[in-house]
């Protein structure tokens, strides 16, 4: 019989611990795929983060290493800077990326470190309890904004790409949804390319926003949660590429 | 660099000796008084092809160092005490993870953003743990310039052996002052292969690198293997130097720059006829407890003269338990006893009795 679809090498055969419906077994097998295509398992190293991914070496099967709420940018700087040779990426929600990583992140971006981030936004603390997140939409409702999050108390939504994008360093920047096998298909051609500018030794910071649902702390269906980033988060998030260096000169020159 | 000796402030000489003893990565934020390390390492890494980055913040700058670390490079970062307050979270996390690093700490006055005088206000800091959780960090503790840069390969040598973080405690004074030094590569100990580190699962099963341990039980179990690897550190690591300890009346007990305030004292004090000796401590964690315990053999009465308002003094008088007694003489936040000072309070602790203590 014909094998028309199979578990990619990275991705271990293990039992999840994520919720029903949650995106980040379809973040981790994105990443999975995209390292088996390009054939740089052996030469991988990925950074774990604080919240819900942080046993995402369970999944990975490649070498990793656990950090600090926030610092990973800090961590793949000085993973990359004293092994130019290898891929490195960070895997980050938006608490550890957009609350009490902000510094770490631009700073990297600023300094044009060379790895790849896979920024998952699904606009709650998941790990916690659901508590508000920089990136939580105005009037969605969390268990530190129960009447909904107000503008004048709880601030707008962080769009840190937009803010990314800004910066010279920062040479590919795409936000992407896990909503629809389309969306999907999209969201894999982003996670390929940002790896591919590093095995290519392209100078600079390659990110990929992935709107990502999360049913627990959204109170919604699996479903209704892709709904919801399709007609909701979406429009506070608009999809597509930020940032893409076409042009091939190198980094030093363009500044 | 050759063997002949060169004048150096203590900063530069350190930093010398880190890149001699083959520090791979340095990462660093600006402060003083240690910013010569900082300035020294931007100039030297790079012309050698080794990595130096200025970090955002000491927050980043011990991360890096972190993930440098988790490859198996030799890394290290420097800072002074408040900087080192906001590393701890990354020094528990190397705590944790096992991985080796060095953290230079130039201690200035304290608390809060103090003032940028010598101190060694940091002690409980840096032998405490510093950090949250169950752990322990090396602290070498050098009183000359000398010894500043005697004291990186072994700190290198320690941590990689260990797999844990090792400090360097020294103070603006040391890290300023010049002083003449031999800066030569040391044959250093011999060290099994980092094969917990991460190069990229080629051919092996992957290596992880982490700190959580959510199982029942697997976290305890950590703890108990850092507290068998702690033991080892206590047995085999205690480096401290003593002189004229078997006939004195009064031992003074002090480190880094406070015991070259306290050899002078004792010289005088001896030269008046009064036995006087001194134990200088080098690794202030593990802490030379048998050194003390020997000392109080005898009816002796202790002097520990530090740059603070007593916090090693805390150690000696666990040492000692009772057994003779402790009195404590120091100034803090930039006020730096005076050899004289020193001398007086041994004269009216000898001469006039022990009733004195405290503050002198």
């Amino acid at each position: 019989m014909e094998t028309v679809f199979e578990r990619t090498r990275t991705l271990k055969d293990c039992p999840t611990h994520y919720c029903p419906g949650c995106g980040h077994g379809i973040a981790h097998r994105l990443v999975a795929e995209v390292i088996d295509e390009l054939g740089i398992r052996g030469v991988t190293i990925g950074i774990a983060p604080v919240g819900c991914a942080v046993l995402a070496y369970d999944y990975l099967d490649v070498d990793m290493v656990e950090v600090a709420h926030g610092r990973a940018p800090a961590v793949a700087t000085g993973i990359k800077r004293t092994n130019p040779d290898k891929i490195v990426f960070s895997y980050q929600g938006d608490g550890d990326l957009a609350a009490i990583g902000t510094g770490e992140i631009i700073h990297a971006a600023h300094r044009a470190e060379s790895f790849t981030v896979l920024f998952i936004n699904n606009a709650v603390f998941g790990m916690t309890g659901g508590q508000l997140a920089p990136t939580t939409l105005l009037g969605q409702s969390t268990a530190t904004t129960p009447e909904g999050r107000q503008a004048d108390l709880d601030g707008f939504p962080l769009k840190i790409s937009e803010m990314l994008a800004l910066l010279p360093g920062a040479i590919y920047i795409e936000r992407c949804a896990l909503s629809s096998p389309g969306r999907i298909g999209q969201a894999k051609q982003a996670v390929r390319h940002a790896f591919d500018l590093q095995v290519r030794g392209t100078k600079g910071l390659s990110l990929v926003e992935l709107l990502s649902p999360c049913p627990t702390y959204w109170r919604m269906s699996p479903h209704e949660s892709m709904e919801w980033i399709e007609n909701e988060m979406s429009q506070v998030f608009p999809l597509g590429c930020l940032k893409r260096d076409r042009s091939g000169v190198p980094y030093e020159v363009q500044v | 660099m050759s063997t002949e000796r060169v004048l150096m402030c203590g900063n530069e000489a350190l930093a010398e000796a880190a890149v001699l003893a083959g520090v791979d990565a340095y990462f660093g934020y600006p402060i003083t008084p240690q910013n010569e390390i900082t300035s020294y390492m931007a100039r030297r890494m790079r012309s050698l092809g080794r990595v130096f980055v200025q970090s955002e913040s000491e927050l980043a700058a011990i991360n890096m160092v972190f993930g440098a670390a988790a490859t198996g490079k030799r890394a290290m970062t420097s800072s002074s005490s408040p900087g080192i307050s906001l590393m701890q979270e990354g020094i528990s996390y190397l705590a944790g993870a096992e991985l080796p690093a060095v953290i230079v700490n130039v201690m200035r006055g304290g608390p809060g953003l103090g003032n940028i005088a010598p101190s060694q206000g940091d002690y409980f800091q840096a032998t405490r743990g510093g950090g949250h959780g169950d752990y322990r960090t090396i602290v070498l503790g050098p009183a000359t310039v000398q010894e500043m840069a005697d004291l990186m390969p072994l700190a290198f040598d320690l941590a990689d052996q260990y797999r844990t973080p090792v400090m360097v405690l020294a103070d603006g004074l040391l890290g300023q002052m010049m002083e003449p030094v031999v800066l030569e590569p040391k044959a250093g100990r011999t060290l099994a292969p980092k094969d917990w580190a991460l190069t990229g699962a080629d051919g092996r099963p992957q290596n992880i690198v982490r700190s959580l341990w959510l199982q029942e039980g697997a976290l305890e179990e950590l703890n108990y293997k850092l507290q068998a690897k702690y033991r080892q550190i206590e047995q085999s690591e205690v480096l401290y130097e003593q002189d004229l300890v078997d006939d004195a009346e009064i031992v003074l007990v002090a480190y880094g720059v406070a015991a070259r305030i306290v050899q002078a004292a004792v010289r005088s004090a001896r030269q008046e006829g009064i036995r006087a000796g001194w134990i200088r401590p080098i690794t202030l964690w593990p802490f030379p407890v048998k050194p003390i315990v020997a000392a109080t053999e005898s009816p002796r009465v202790f002097l520990v003269v530090e740059l603070s308002c007593g916090q090693m003094v805390e150690d000696v008088r666990l040492a000692v338990e009772g057994r003779s007694p402790v009195f404590f003489h120091g100034r803090p936040a930039g006020g730096i006893p005076t050899a004289e000072d020193v001398l007086d309070v041994i004269r009216r602790l000898v001469i006039g009795g022990v009733q004195c203590a405290g503050r002198d």
